[in-house]
């Protein structure tokens, strides 16, 4: 006693306020299974054995374990915490200092036993509200996992269409090269007596074809526009062809404005509308119905095509190599475990909110544009699968979007959940360019547990 | 047209995205600061001396123009002395600043000791002081004894500008694409003041400096100017937000104050002749500290505070100018603030956030991205279309909001405010008579005059929960840019010679932040019938603002030097008045690294306002963000707060009823400690607990100063006792915040910490008794409803006083433990209650 320095005088009761005796119910606030530990008249040891206390100190309203286990009831205990049973709805531990607070946290009210909060008893109701949206949420599932076999199912016909499709053109690549080889051979032994014929008809060819060529790029440049124009405003912004990731040449996930010129030259149309896989023509067909010379005299003409060919199948290198990139590229997207999420590549969904229309478009980009008037801004481009490692395929990671002042570039994350539908639900922007986007697709729907162990996997009655 | 041919560099920032270094044209400073000291060009002309029995008055003659002055000196009750000059015949009234003083000063007569033709001496009072009136050249010394305590003029810098018909445009100065036309000429006044035996003084906020004032020969001056400055520099003594014209100089042997009553553009100038010197030890030369203090208009009038202890200071200047309006509990509790909360959702999910975490906090805030276009009083009708169902959704948990309310006006012919501020004439007028605008957040706004009481009672009146829509009564306020900040104005604020009614910016410019956060409390008071306790912030404020609320250090930056200049920021503004202030918790220009923000929360957690707050740029940062490590170490820093409210509660009733500083610098308590005179890396809360919070990056230790010889401390989380008037060296990890009591000392403590301080209010005090080398402690508690003014107007409260003398402290039935190891005695549930008389013995 001496040595007595620091004193610390503690439970100095408030006289304002309530002033009436605290209730004990012994023991308050254990849970059935810890009930054991908590033997009425005997004396209790603190559940992380430092200390042993009479049985009358447990729910005193005075703290004596260092683990808060003496007073499961009371707010006493800073660490402690607090068992509801909120028969009807499911158990809860709260923490121990909203005890008496004030304010209704267990349903079944046990928590203010003391602080004149008046509390209903609203566990029934929660329960029957939970149960109700469970097993709305239940049938939600079992729809959506319904129609994630059936995209399983295309995912993996359109996959192996398009492997095929592939193999073939690489196959017809192979065979086109050896014709070329063959023809050149050809062509070079009748070197001399084309070069004559050409250069003869050379001169009023090169202006008919240039001709041709123009009307020719004209309609293709028409498809190609609408195809690009994604706001039919009537003109293709550097932006709409950027939008555009199956124009994207060198597969670095962008086009640059370079990239969308050389596009413009080379046009092909890729896909309908529809998104139908696009039906490629081999160019040596393609070109004998485009740009077929006029006829000049057989023997020419047989000198003609020889040289034709063969120009026109190095015009159509790039574009070749390019369309079976697309497709690798295509092939190459993870899109979930057994490629659920395929049927969204090339989609867009949209959300329109008071101030903007925001635009998802799946493993290309976010986008928003002011709803009056004012440019697109580019909130990310696909980035990866960005969930937590138990569930991968429940958030896609979109960044390198434009950039932000005095902040990072924009980016989006966006966070799917089971539904029967594909919908962006919500948008948001939590921290400054950096946006978080809700979108609903069956392709997240798990296999339903039985509707029955939902129920009841949560009730404790 | 007057051109400057000399400029002054004072550096400034615009709120341009650069920085830029401009060079101002301040004629009245370079005028003054031309003048040399020597021989002063005043006289006093003694045959007009006039003594009644408030005050003295005397005419002064400027040998040079003849122009003459009237000197009046009082002596105030409470050892102070007023000394305040004019113009004799000022061909119009200068400004004398209104609304400051708390009541005109209690006099005490003067006597007349002797007279001659060199001068008058007059008896102070009984203290054995006397004030000497020197004729040629005019001169002012107080004495005490034989030892002069300070004087007036006698570097004979004493000037004052005239006012002079004036021919057009005469006046007019140019600043960058800005025109002043100084309508009234050139107006400045300025007056030396001699320090003898003075080393150190402090005080003059708001400038984000060390804590004792730098001399400032051969660099810029301190300057006192209300501006809203893109990302300040710390160590610079260029203006910022606020404005006290206060500063306190100390020594071993006196602390006393000069409150210079000026709220035009003012500047102060500090030499010593000891300063950047070591001291010879066998020096002949006493230490002396020289100020000057230059106005741009107005006139002298000067609160000499006599102390002579640093308390005696605090009372003096709480007499002149009020003391701390005593805020409601919560208010000492923890905001979380942000630009912006985005919507209703956000709000919900912040406020679930903290209880997720089990971390306490009792305000959330709404920066100007809640209102409908920055128009003020309304909420943006798509992300805030409940704001009473948030409302209540918070009051739900006991908890409580703060919203924008900021002093510029959108000029738009559909809100309701601008068109009442129109129609009334309550807008500050420009210099040609229109209402003057400018630009700030919601485009081209308008400017209430504040300084008009009428405009001030319709501004509370706005305030009413029928006049607010969605406002209720857990929403308090925060008047932001009340500089005012004037986007497109000189140096981001208000033209000069925009109109107050009569009265030029120039003239009251600093007094402007002060008056609209009185009016915003005014109309918090009204709006509950006078029954509730206001809470506003300002970020510009001026002597007296201490009345109205609390005043924060403006947008700081995410840095260790932001960090570390919180401490004598607040400590500079609690000398002169203004306990409630804080920082920007986490720093507001850019993002803190996680260490960083950690030692923020634990510095803020020991600062008067705790309020974490982020710029719309920075990514977002609620303490849960960080891992769960960091979680639980904001955590803990958050609780260590709550559980010491009912301290922070009685110091700032304190505050409240005697002026003393919520948070002190050591050497308000340690007057005599030397060693404590420039200390501003800790503070003491009350007398009683030191605070050294950790402040560098990667510190694995911290020297702390326990001051008091003979005294003893004891750490306040493990018990450890530590003796007095030594550096010690406390190793740190990343959870440590080195905070000590002093033995002697009782403190009480709420050791249930719950999700806001009002579902605590009800929860049992726990006091920690340490005791003094002579096993003595003595300590109180002060106890009321903590929100209501009831407390004042009824004496509804309970303040008691605990001692432990003689082993003396406990009752019948009372048990104890003892852990020798720790000389920690604790007496489990003593059943007393803290209302009535008791007394419990230890045997």
């Amino acid at each position: 006693m001496s040595c007595a320095l620091l004193l610390l005088l503690t439970s100095l009761a408030l006289a304002m306020g309530t002033g009436t005796a605290v209730e004990i119910q012994r023991p308050r606030g254990v849970p059935q299974s810890k009930r054991q530990f908590y033997e009425e008249n005997k004396p209790f040891t603190c559940l992380d054995g430092s200390s042993t206390i009479p049985f009358d100190r447990v729910n005193d309203d005075y703290c004596d374990c260092r683990d808060g286990s003496d007073e499961p009831g009371t707010a006493a205990c800073p660490n402690g915490s607090f068992h509801c049973t909120n028969a009807g709805f499911r158990p809860a531990f709260i923490p121990s200092s909203r005890i008496n607070d004030g304010i209704c946290d267990c349903c079944d009210t046990t928590d203010e036993y003391n602080s004149g909060a008046t509390c209903q008893n609203t566990c029934r109701e929660m329960g029957r509200k939970e149960r109700e949206s469970l097993q709305i949420m239940a049938e939600i599932t079992k729809e959506g996992f319904l129609l994630k076999q059936q995209l399983i199912h295309e995912a993996k016909r359109a996959q192996e269409d398009k492997q095929g499709k592939l193999t073939e053109l690489q196959g017809s690549k192979k065979g086109l090269e050896g014709k070329v080889e063959a023809l050149r051979t050809v062509k070079e032994t009748a070197e001399d007596p084309e070069k004559e014929a050409k250069e003869r008809h050379l001169k009023s060819w090169e202006e008919q074809k240039e001709l041709i060529r123009m009307e020719k790029d004209k309609t293709r440049m028409a498809e190609a526009f609408l195809e690009l124009d994604d706001d039919s405003d009537g003109y293709v912004s550097v932006a709409e062809l950027q939008s555009h990731l199956e124009l994207d040449p060198d597969s670095d996930g962008s086009l640059t404005e370079t990239e969308t010129q050389v596009r413009c030259l080379l046009f092909l149309p890729l896909k309908s509308r529809e998104d139908v896989p696009p039906t490629v023509q081999t160019p040596e067909k393609r070109e004998d119905d485009e740009l077929s010379m006029p006829p000049y005299d057989t023997e020419t003409q047989s000198l003609i095509d020889g040289a034709y060919i063969h120009l026109q199948s190095l015009i159509c290198g790039p574009e070749f190599i390019w369309i079976c990139r697309n497709l690798e590229k295509e092939i190459g997207f993870d899109f979930g475990p057994s490629a659920e999420f395929a049927y969204l590549y090339s989609q867009c969904y949209e959300l329109s909110t008071s101030e903007y229309i925001y635009r998802l478009c799946p493993f290309n980009r976010v986008s928003q544009k002011p709803k009056f008037g004012g440019s697109e801004t580019n909130l990310g481009l696909w980035g990866q699968w960005a969930g937590p490692e138990e569930n991968l395929y429940s958030v896609m990671k979109y960044d390198h979007g434009q950039g932000c002042w005095q902040g990072p570039n924009r980016s989006t994350t966006v966070k799917l959940t089971c539904g029967k539908e594909t919908v962006v639900t919500s948008t948001s922007e939590p921290s400054r360019c950096e946006y978080l986007m809700e979108f609903t697709t069956p392709a997240v729907c798990q296999e339903p547990a039985s509707l029955d162990e939902v129920l009841h996997g949560h009730t404790e009655l | 047209m007057v051109q400057c041919s000399q400029y002054v560099l004072l550096r400034w920032h615009n709120t341009n995205l650069n920085k830029h270094v401009l060079t101002l044209c301040v004629c009245a400073l370079r005028r003054q600061r031309a003048l040399k000291p020597g021989q002063s060009p005043y006289r006093a002309l003694l045959e007009t001396l006039e003594l009644t029995n408030t005050k003295l008055t005397l005419q002064l003659i400027n040998d040079n123009n003849k122009v003459r002055l009237l000197l009046e000196l009082y002596r105030l009750q409470g050892n102070m002395t007023r000394v305040k000059i004019n113009e004799l015949k000022p061909l119009k009234p200068r400004f004398e600043v209104p609304d400051v003083l708390i009541n005109d000063p209690p006099t005490e007569p003067l006597s007349l000791l002797s007279r001659d033709e060199n001068g008058v001496v007059l008896s102070l009072g009984a203290d054995s002081q006397r004030l000497i009136v020197s004729a040629k050249p005019f001169r002012l010394d107080i004495m005490e004894g034989r030892e002069v305590l300070l004087s007036l003029n006698s570097r004979g810098l004493l000037a004052f500008e005239h006012l002079r018909i004036l021919e057009d445009g005469m006046w007019e100065e140019t600043f960058k694409s800005h025109t002043d036309s100084k309508p009234n000429g050139p107006s400045s006044i300025s007056l030396d003041f001699s320090l003898p035996g003075v080393e150190n003084v402090y005080g003059i906020p708001e400038h984000a400096d060390s804590l004792k004032l730098k001399a400032t020969d051969g660099g810029d001056p301190y300057r006192l100017f209300n501006l809203d400055v893109f990302q300040y520099e710390v160590f610079n003594p260029m203006a910022l937000y606020g404005a006290i014209p206060v500063m306190l100089s100390h020594s071993a042997q006196r602390t006393m104050g000069i409150f210079w009553l000026n709220a035009a553009e003012t500047w102060v100038d500090i030499s010593s002749n000891t300063a950047g010197k070591v001291r010879p030890t066998h020096t002949q030369s006493t230490p002396q500290t020289d100020v000057r203090w230059i106005s741009e208009s107005g006139i002298i009038d000067v609160f000499i505070m006599l102390g002579p202890t640093p308390t005696d200071v605090f009372s003096q200047y709480a007499s002149l100018t009020g003391t701390q309006a005593f805020p409601p509990l919560s208010a000492l509790a923890y905001h979380q603030c942000r630009w912006n909360y985005n919507d209703q959702e956000d709000v919900a999910a912040v406020d679930q956030g903290f209880d997720d975490h089990d971390i306490p906090y009792d305000f959330i805030w709404l920066d100007i991205e809640h209102t409908d276009g920055k128009r003020y009083f309304t909420w943006d009708p798509h992300k805030f279309p409940q704001p009473k169902d948030m409302l209540q959704g918070l009051l739900d948990k006991r908890r409580k909001m703060v919203t924008i309310v900021d002093p510029h006006i959108k000029v738009d012919s559909s809100y309701k405010i601008h068109n009442e501020i129109r129609s009334k004439g309550f807008y500050v007028k420009s210099k040609d008579g229109g209402d003057y605008e400018g630009w700030c957040w919601p485009g081209n706004s308008g400017y209430p005059d504040f300084t008009n009481p009428e405009m001030r009672a319709w501004w509370a009146s706005m305030f009413a929960y029928d006049q607010y829509e969605g406002s209720m009564e857990n929403m308090y306020t925060w008047n932001d840019m009340n500089e005012p900040s004037v986007f497109n104005g000189p140096e981001v604020t208000m033209h000069k010679d925009a109109l107050h009614g009569n009265w030029e910016n120039r003239d009251l410019h600093n007094l402007y932040g002060l008056y609209v956060q009185r009016a915003t409390a005014e109309g918090l008071i009204e709006r509950s019938g006078g029954v509730e306790r206001p809470f506003v912030l300002a970020r510009a404020f001026f002597a007296g603002s201490q009345r109205y609320g609390a005043v924060w250090t403006g947008d700081n930056a995410a840095e260790w030097e932001h960090l570390k200049i919180s401490i004598p920021m607040c400590l500079s503004l609690s000398l002169v008045g203004v306990s409630f202030c804080g920082a920007d918790v986490g720093g507001f220009f850019k993002s803190p690294s996680t260490e960083l923000l950690v030692r923020w929360y634990q510095t803020g957690a020991y600062q008067p306002f705790f309020r974490a707050h982020a710029h719309l740029d920075t990514p977002r940062r609620e303490p849960w963000l960080f891992g769960p490590e960091n979680t639980a170490l904001i955590r803990e820093a958050v609780r260590q707060r709550y559980a010491l409210l009912p301290y922070w509660y009685q110091l700032f009733y304190h505050a409240h009823h005697s002026g003393q500083p919520v948070m002190r610098p050591l050497w308000v308590e340690y007057p005599q400690d030397t060693a404590t005179f420039s200390m501003d890396d800790q503070f003491l809360l009350g007398e009683d607990l030191l605070v050294h919070p950790v402040t560098e990056e990667g510190a694995r230790g911290v020297t702390a100063y326990l001051p008091g010889k003979g005294e003893v401390w004891f750490d306040v989380h493990t018990f450890q006792k530590h003796n007095g008037a030594q550096n010690l060296y406390i190793p740190v990890t990343i959870s440590s915040i080195p905070v000590f009591q002093r033995g002697g000392s009782i403190i009480p403590r709420k050791a249930r910490v719950r999700r806001s301080s009002s579902c605590m209010e009800h929860d049992p005090y726990t006091l920690f008794v340490a005791l003094s080398p002579k096993r003595f402690a003595q300590g109180e508690l002060y106890i009321d409803d903590g929100h209501t003014f009831n407390f004042d107007k009824q004496k509804q409260f309970i303040h008691r006083r605990f001692s432990f003398a003689n082993n003396a402290l406990s009752s019948s039935q009372l048990e104890f433990e003892f852990d020798a190891s720790m000389s920690v005695l604790t007496l489990r549930k003593p059943g007393v209650n803290a209302g009535l008389d008791w007394t419990v013995v230890l045997q």
